[in-house]
């Protein structure tokens, strides 16, 4: 079971924030296919957000093909993402960069806001391609 | 269509010997099920509308109709009214509660006045989470927050259909407004109730509430769900240049940028940077903006007839 957190300063819809946060679990494993997420009335006991918030994340993680809901029983994970990132060449390829970002000077700061902008372009390029 | 909680037409309320005018020509429909912001700045006309809706006070003007009935009947005590009483639950702002009675004795007063809906257990319930306070103590001693805390568990504990709550978290400490706001929230999950809420505080209404009401001198400025109004805007960031043809609610110009809050969410280009406002910054710069035109979703407008 997750627990989430709702950051009402992000500027992040709150439904988006628990997609997300869904999502994360996913990938770092602490939810596995077969796992229930906590009900509306779990979550909304626990956060004070509105009940019909947590449904529309759970129907949007629902048409992303991650999660079932069964009538009356609550809403289950069908599926994993990612594989473990844990030791794949990428991670290591993206280490060495980082090591030479830090000989090249680039600070903490830099190197986020680096690799930030990059991931947004791409990702825009992303969504150029598949329009 | 969905069923409806709260139907104003042209709803209009004026007092005083110069016909000064709390309400003006409102009108709007709040569906069923629905967790509804009140939002607008002191005078707007928010406590008016709930003490309508409540059956306190008669329109002037125009019609209110609350779950199918007329609110405002219900002084004259016709059984239909009395009927529609039952179903709503009404927390003024001031919280009148009888200073001389204990909370027990409160709590007691809420089982006799509402015989069939009570639920008890969920009244102790939330005056205990408020933590040592003795069922014995007697409303008059308690603080602004444990009597606010009294006042929900009486509207809650009556399992209405529609609560109408007026600033009702303004007097409490943060733990207790996030437990209440839970117990309120968990109550809309369980039972579809419908909720309006009328506040201040405007980020705290975004994670709660999916419905909005903005009303600024007595009329409507905004009604619909919340997600659909932040979406039929954008922010709009870049230099100072004639803004594309949007309806502009809000701009303001700092050196060579211009920011500015339009409707319509197509793509702008052309430099623009754009940006999805906050319930706050969208509530925010209709304020400032009070000749930008009111915008109602289908949702929230009055079939005409």
């Amino acid at each position: 079971m997750v627990e989430f957190r709702i950051d009402r300063r992000s500027g992040v819809a709150t439904y988006l924030q628990i997609v997300q946060q869904t999502k994360q679990a996913l990938r770092l494993g602490l939810l596995e296919p077969g796992d229930r997420l906590p009900t509306a009335r779990e979550v909304v006991e626990a956060t004070a957000i509105n009940p019909n918030t947590v449904l529309k994340a759970y129907r949007e993680l629902e048409r992303e093909g991650l999660v079932e809901a069964r009538r009356g029983l609550g809403t289950f994970v069908t599926r994993t993402l990612g594989g473990p990132a844990a030791d794949t060449p990428l991670r290591a390829e993206l280490a060495d960069w980082l090591d030479r970002a830090r000989k090249a000077g680039l600070e903490q700061d830099d190197i986020t806001a680096l690799f930030t902008s990059v991931l947004e372009e791409r990702a825009d390029n992303h969504k150029g391609e598949g329009a | 269509m969905t069923a409806t909680a709260i139907e104003a037409n042209g709803l209009g309320l004026g007092y005083g010997r110069r016909g000064h005018r709390a309400l003006d020509g409102c009108s709007f429909r709040v569906p069923a099920g629905r967790v509804c912001a009140l939002a607008g700045p002191n005078g707007a006309g928010k406590s008016s509308l709930l003490a309508l809706a409540a059956g306190l006070l008669r329109p002037t003007g125009g019609t209110l109709r609350v779950l199918d009935g007329i609110p405002s009947d219900a002084r004259g005590s016709t059984s239909r009214a009395e009927g529609l009483r039952g179903r709503i639950a009404y927390v003024a702002q001031d919280k009148p509660l009888y200073p001389q009675l204990t909370i027990g004795e409160t709590l007691r007063l809420g089982h006799e006045l509402n015989r069939g809906r009570w639920d008890a257990a969920l009244a102790e319930r939330i005056v205990e989470e408020g933590g040592g306070l003795d069922p014995a103590a007697r409303i008059r001693s308690l603080s602004g927050g444990q009597r606010t805390r009294v006042a929900l568990a009486l509207a809650l504990a009556k399992r209405p259909e529609l609560m109408l709550l007026d600033e009702p978290m303004a007097d409490l400490d943060p733990l207790a407004r996030h437990r209440l706001t839970a117990a309120l929230m968990t109550e809309a999950a369980d039972h579809g109730t419908t909720i309006v809420i009328s506040s201040h505080i405007l980020s705290e209404l975004e994670a709660t509430c999916d419905y909005v009401l903005l009303l600024d001198g007595g009329r409507v400025r905004l009604a619909g769900e919340t997600e659909d109004l932040i979406s039929a805007h954008t922010l709009l960031t870049g230099p100072v240049a004639d803004l594309p043809d949007h309806t502009v609610v809000e701009s303001r110009t700092t050196g060579r940028q211009l920011t500015a809050l339009v409707r319509g969410s197509s793509a702008v280009g052309g430099g623009w940077q754009t940006a999805q406002p906050s319930l706050e910054e969208l509530l925010m710069a209709h304020l400032r903006s009070p000749d930008a035109p009111p915008m109602l979703t289908p949702s929230a407008e009055v079939a005409t007839a």
